[in-house]
Order: structure tokens, then sequence, then C-alpha cells
């Protein structure tokens, strides 16, 4: 390996290394925008996803934090400095310890401060906070945007764009990805997208306040700030769609040689997988969201019916649109759109296991056409959101035993995940703890989605907290927690140092106790029959009286596990300079993205790889050490 | 650095990477246009009384560009081969006649539009007419998507005939795949919603 200077930050070894192994017979130096900002190189565009998407998470979960406040303290005024204050104080900590190069971390540092005066603007003005005391117009918008930062600008960002970019070339092993500069429009259509919701909190009205679902007619009557949403949305469909053709493409024409489809690690199946699910199920989103605008600006009708009286008063359009469609068209999309959230998480949690159980992972090829049959499955489930639209018994007949169907790949992948664990000596290592919290919060998740793809039961319990707290089980302690995982497991891959253990191990455990505070008192505020999307919480209601001290719980435990957040983001900053060094593999893994020099340099690999075996042969009978890497030749005598 | 199968097929699979990309990138269209005629479909069935309208439409027009379109696709067609035949004056020939046979289509939709609009019919007189003017106006951005890409093939892109002509003859391939599919939308589009 290179000798490293003291000083050298993660993105300059990047840039040295490039300069090392540049193959093309001149020095080409490339300045700081193309380095940096216009990069084409898979590794900085992932890096760029991942710190963007990880800014994202952190706004959108300040918006639920206001919304908590809320319905903790409904009518009471709000106490900005709650918010303000933590986050400038990131901001200005971010700056001093983060040591990487001034004007990155001047970046950082300033994006964080921006977050706490935009937190600032929204948490103040007569249009919002008359008196301090939120209006429910403005609690509205909250809820619209909270899901779709969270979804379309944070866990998709950090699990497609951030570690399918950074991870699925090196682990194919190979030199980028397909269509580089694909990949660069990839991302700042994606960054244009975001830009444009977060802007929308500007405009007259206010930000999209229809909710994520932007259920019409209500959306298409509703303030400008939903035409921003839509335009925002075209940017991200594009983007995702840029991004899907460039993987499966990268999958599938440049594996290495001798890494056949079998020989795949899963997460770069998880990740193939998941790219189709984007490629075929948002261009029906987009369609939808052309005929809204249409609706919106043109003065269409394709989702207003006839007869709509909107205030006391007629709505002059041609009428004869259906509301119904819109739901199918959005749910189409947005039901694949669950398993674009969880493929990934699944995938990192696999590589995770099998790497600190030091076996390997049972089942792969059960594992292999259960993510298969399972993205097949989730085009046709889709109206199971829809079980109280009246859209009749047949249908509901036909979506319920789809649903029920689809539960039954899931289940076979969390137990073969679960059953790896049997026998084995397992490395209690951070990534580890996390991945191993994913099972039991995603089964929890999967679990309570039962009773939700069942007509009868869904009946009573659609709408309710029950729901989210379902959605949240799979998507936050689920995903997010796999997501951390391999935050923690690549770190040391992308830095050359890994992430300070005490301070993970402090970030786990707060974590995992405080988000269970937060989602499991949802599902006894749901049977209860609290309806979501109430912004005082359900105070006006009689059944909702036994449980409404819930609501103080679940918001301090929310503040609670937004401190421990605040312990990641210190140990990340602080150790991307001050953490143990790491040298090229440091969990002693056997696929491809550690078989390279950390950080890999432009074009991955020093030699063109080529791959005997499969992707997990851990504790091999009769081998020296207890993983042999992929790319080891075979030498003779030794089993294949 | 060099990404592999740019220009050569990948022995197992038989293709080089751009000609996978267009083919998912028409997989993810024809999920987009499946969606609007769905939609159109479940309007239609769906409304007790569909609203007239498409005795309005001029078919003759219509057919009239049906034929530019299919002829475009024709010599889209040639242009391709020509390279193959390593024939570069015909393949500017040809080139040149698919874009200006796609003007021509969007000048003929232009007077059918402008026709409609003096009649007072617009997107908001009644959902016959929304889905005409939204499936269309759609696919008339497609059009302009490949007069933009023919064009730049037949002006500054096609310097690399000179440096890369088997790569340049690749993406004269995969311009015409797309162009092929907006040719197909058009053939789908003109009896579903002139003629039924």
């Amino acid at each position: 390996m290179r000798p490293r200077k003291e000083r050298e930050t993660p993105l300059e070894h990047v840039a040295a290394a490039e300069h090392h192994t540049h193959d093309h017979g001149h020095e080409e130096h490339l300045g700081f925008w193309r380095k940096y900002i216009f990069s084409v190189d898979h590794k900085v565009i992932g890096l760029q996803y991942g710190v963007t998407a990880l800014l994202f998470l952190f706004f959108g979960f300040s918006l639920m934090m206001i919304m908590r406040w809320q319905l903790a303290h409904p009518g009471e005024p709000i106490a900005a400095v709650f918010f303000i204050a933590p986050m400038a104080l990131i901001g200005v900590v971010v700056f001093f310890i983060s040591g990487i190069k001034p004007s990155l971390s001047m970046l950082i540092g300033l994006l964080f401060l921006g977050m706490a005066g935009l937190v600032y603007y929204l948490t103040s003005g007569d249009e919002r906070f008359p008196g301090g005391i939120m209006l429910p117009e403005f609690y509205n918008q909250l809820g619209a945007m909270h899901g779709t930062i969270m979804i379309f600008l944070g866990v998709v960002p950090l699990g497609v764009g951030a570690f399918g970019n950074f991870v699925v070339p090196l682990q194919i092993g190979a030199p980028d990805m397909a269509f580089p500069k694909l990949n660069m429009v990839s991302y700042w259509s994606y960054f244009v997208g975001g830009l444009t919701m977060l802007v929308s909190f500007f405009v007259p009205g206010g930000a999209a306040n229809s909710g994520w679902t932007s259920y019409a007619p209500l959306s298409v009557i509703a303030t400008t700030g939903q035409t921003m949403w839509i335009i925002g949305m075209v940017f991200l469909i594009t983007s995702s769609l840029l991004g899907s053709v460039n993987f499966i493409v990268t999958i599938v024409q440049l594996r290495a040689k001798g890494l056949t489809f079998m020989r795949l690690p899963f997460f770069v199946w998880a990740q193939l997988v998941t790219s189709f699910l984007l490629l075929l199920a948002f261009p029906p989103l987009e369609a939808a969201a052309v005929l809204q605008l249409m609706d919106r600006v043109a003065g269409t009708s394709f989702f207003l019916p006839s007869g709509l009286v909107v205030s006391g008063q007629a709505l002059q359009n041609a009428g004869g649109g259906s509301p119904i469609l819109w739901q199918h068209l959005f749910w189409f999309l947005a039901h694949p759109e669950v398993y674009v959230l969880i493929l990934p998480a699944l995938g990192i949690v696999g590589e995770i296991i099998a790497n600190n159980t030091r076996k390997p992972l049972w089942g792969y090829k059960s594992l292999v056409y259960s993510v298969i049959f399972l993205g097949f499955m989730s085009f046709i489930v889709w109206a199971h959101h829809m079980f109280l639209t009246g859209m009749g018994t047949t249908i509901s007949t036909f979506f319920q035993t789809t649903t029920m169907i689809i539960s039954i790949p899931s289940v076979i992948i969390l137990t073969a995940l679960i059953i790896s664990l049997y026998g084995a000596s397992i490395r209690f290592t951070v990534p580890m703890l996390f991945a191993l919290a994913f099972l039991p919060m995603f089964g929890i998740g999967g679990l309570t989605g039962l009773p939700l793809g069942l007509a009868p039961p869904d009946i009573h319990l659609h709408d309710t907290y029950y729901v989210i707290g379902h959605f949240h089980y799979v998507v936050a302690p689920g995903t997010l927690f796999a997501l951390f995982a391999g935050i923690y497991f690549w770190f040391p891959k992308i830095v050359g140092r890994t992430m300070n253990t005490r301070l993970g191990k402090i970030h786990f455990w707060g974590s995992f106790v405080a988000i269970n505070f937060v989602f499991m008192p949802m599902f006894i505020q749901g049977l209860a029959g609290v309806s979501r999307r109430l912004y005082d919480g359900g105070q006006q209601y009689a059944h909702a009286q036994g449980v409404l001290y819930l609501n103080n719980v679940m918001s301090i435990a929310a503040w609670v596990l937004g401190a421990f957040q605040v312990v990641f983001i210190v140990n990340f900053f602080w150790s991307l300079k001050r953490g143990e060094k790491a040298d090229t593999n440091p969990w002693h893994a056997t696929t491809l993205d550690w078989q390279t020099p950390t950080p890999p340099p432009h074009g991955n690999f020093l030699h063109e790889p080529v791959v005997y075996r499969g992707p997990y042969e851990y504790s091999v009978p009769g081998k020296k050490s207890d993983y042999t890497p992929q790319n080891e030749p075979e030498t003779s005598g030794q089993k294949a | 650095m060099q990404i592999p199968y740019t220009v050569t097929p990948r022995s197992d699979t038989g293709l080089f990477n751009g000609k996978l990309g267009i083919w998912l990138f028409l997989a993810s269209e024809v999920m987009l246009f499946g969606a609007l005629f769905s939609s159109y479909v479940l309007l239609r069935t769906g409304a007790p009384t569909w609203p007239r309208g498409w005795e309005e439409l001029n078919i003759p027009l219509a057919t009239l560009n049906t034929a530019i379109l299919i002829t475009s696709s024709v010599t889209m067609v040639m242009s391709w081969a020509s390279l193959m035949m390593k024939d570069f004056n015909k393949f500017r020939r040809y080139m040149g006649s698919t874009i200006l046979l796609a003007f021509g289509f969007l000048v003929v939709k232009a007077f059918e539009y402008g026709h409609k609009f003096e009649l007072g019919h617009f997107p908001s007189t009644s959902n016959f007419f929304a889905v005409y003017f939204t499936m269309t106006g759609l696919h008339g951005l497609h059009v302009i998507g490949g007069i933009v890409v023919n064009s730049y093939l037949l002006g500054p892109g096609s310097k690399m005939w000179n440096t890369e002509p088997e790569r340049f003859t690749n993406r004269v391939e995969i311009a015409g795949l797309y162009w092929h599919f907006v040719d197909l939308v058009w053939i789908f589009l003109f009896p579903s919603l002139y003629l039924l």
C-alpha cells in the first residue's frame, strides 16, 4: 500500500490515488470543481449522494420533531430555540472537529447553520405560528414534506444512490459505473429535485400540504406548493430512472471475469432487483404527475369528479375525472417503492451478517430467488393500500391474496438471515449490532403489516396511528438501522479509518431503546382508533382520551433519539481524521470491495480482478485463514 | 481507466452497454405511456357518457402524419445501414431526411392544435380533449427529443465517425431504437384517439 501522509483527508486520498494509478500516459489534473462537484467517479458521486441524503434525513427528522412538539403540547407556543440551538451547535462543532479540507468542512458547517436558519423560518411567522402557536395548515405541510423528504430525498438516495454507487462497482470488480456521465446527471437531477422541494416552503401558502401521497382532488385544489412538489418529483423520477438504467447495465455488463450471477454478493442482487423496481414503477407516477400538473395548470379534470364543491362553491371544471385513478397510479409506484426502501437494507444486512458470523449466508440461493420473486410480486399488490376506497370486494380479494403471497419471500429472507446466525461465533462489532437489531425490528414491521394486508382488519386500522407505527418499524429501526450498519461497515474503506467503537455502541443502544419508545406506542394508539394526520394528536376525540398520555412518551423518546444521533454526527466527523487507522480489509471480508487499496483509486483496481469462487467463503475447513477472498486463485489440492 | 464493452459486445450477454441501456430506458417509456393509455381506458370506461370530440379531429391529417413518421423510421434505418456499409454521405442524406420528416410531423401537429384552439377546444374543454392534448403533447416532446439527438448525430456528434466509426454506428443504432419507439407510440395513439 501507498504510504500515507499524516494529515491527508479522505477525498484527498482519492485525488492523490488518481495521479498514481492513472493508466493513460499523461497526467490529468482535475480541478476542485471536476474532482468534488461535477465528478464522474462513482465513489465521489456515491459520497455526494450520501452526504446530501444524510443532510436531508436530518432535516426531515427536524420536521418530525416540530410535529412531535405540537402533538405533545397542542396549542402551546413553540420553544424554537430547542430546535435551532442544537443544529447551529452541530454546525459549529463540525467545522472545528472534522479537520477535513477547510473548504469542505466550512461547507458542511454552513449547511447545518443554513438548516438551523430554515428551521427558524419554519417555526416563526404569522402564516405558520401566529403567537408561537402552530396553525393546522402548517401541520399538514410538515406531514407531507416529512414523508416526501424522508423517502425520496433521504432513505432511497442513501440506500441506492450512496451505497449502490459506492459499493456495487467495487463488489463486481468494475472500474466504474457503465455510464459515468449519466451517473453525474442522476445526482444533479436529484439535487435539483431536493432543492425544489426546499424552495417550496417559501412560496405563498407554503409547501405541499396534501400528504406525501398527494391524493386528488385535495392536491389538485391545494396551494402553489403542490405544483412545486410535482416539479420536484419529476426531477427525482428522472434521477432514479437514469440511475436504475446505469445500475442494471453495470451489474449485467461489467461483472469481473469469473463473477457469474450466482457468485454475486447478496447486496448486488438486492441492488439489481431494486433497480428494476425503480425503472418500471416510477414511470406511472411520472404519468400521474403529468396528469395532475395538467389538472392544476391547464384546468383539465383527470382527477376531478363532476359536481365538486369547494368551500361552498361549485368548481368550474369539465368534471368526469376519477380521484381513485390517482390512487391507483400513485400506489403502483409507491408499493414497489416500499421494497426499494427495504431491499438495499436487506443486502447490507446480509453482507454484514456473513462477515461477522464468519460463515456463508444460509440459503444463498433461496435468498436470491426470494428477492427476485419479491420484486416481481411487488408490482401486483398495490391496491391493498386502497381497501377503503370502495373499489369492490372482488378486487380487494385479489389484492389481499397477492399481499399474503408476497409475505412468503419476505419471511424466507428474514428466516435465512436469522438461521445464518445459528452456530456462529459472532463478532459483536458496531455494524453487526445494527444488523442484528434490524432483524427483529423489520420482523415487527413486517408482521404488523399482515392485518393491514387483509381487507377486514384493515377497515378498522386504516388511517390510524397503527399504520404509521407499522411502516415506521419497517423504515426507521428497519432500513435506517441497516443503513447505519452500512455506514459503520464501509466507513474504513472510504476513509481508511474506523469509526469510534465506544461512541458507536452508545449511538446504537441509545437509538435502539429510544426508537422503540417512539413507535411502539403508535400501535396502542392506533388500535384505540386514533387517526393519523390530526394536528392536535387526537385531543378533540373522546375515544382517544385514554391513550393521549402516550403522545408525551413518544415526543420525549423522539428528543432522546435525536440526542443520540448527535453522537453519530460527532463520531462521523471526529473519525474522519482521528479514527483508528484501518488497513485495506479491516473486517477480513471476502468480497471484491475489500480487495482493493483504501481508498480505491480512480479505476478501482490495480489489476483487473478475476473471481474464482462464491461470495461468502468464510471458515472453509482445511484453510489457514478463516476467509478466502473471491479473487484468490485456487491452489492445487484444495477444494473449490 | 477504460470502461469495457462500450463498443464491442460482451461475449456472454451479446450486448454492448449502450444497447442494453436503451432497451431498459425504452422499457421504462413503455411503463410511462402504458400508464397514460391505462388512465385513458379507465377514464373512458368509467364515464357514464364519454364526452364526444373525436369527430372534431382531422383524420386525413393524422393519416398523413402517420405516413410521415413511418417513412422517417425507414430513413432512420437506412442511415444506420449506410454507416454499416461505410457510406458516410448516404448516412448524412438519410439522417437529414429523418430530421426533416420529424419537423414535418410537428408542423402538421401544430396546424391541428391551432385549428382546435380556433374552434375553442382546449384541454380544459372536456376529458376527451384533456387526454388528446396531454398524450399527443407528451408524444410531441418525445419527437422533439429525437430531433435534438438526431441533429447532434448529424452535426457536431458526427466527428466521431473519423475517430471511432464503430462507436458512432452504435450511437446511431441506439438513436434509431428510440426513434422507432416514438414512431410506435404514435401508431398506438392514432387509432385510439382518432378512430375509436
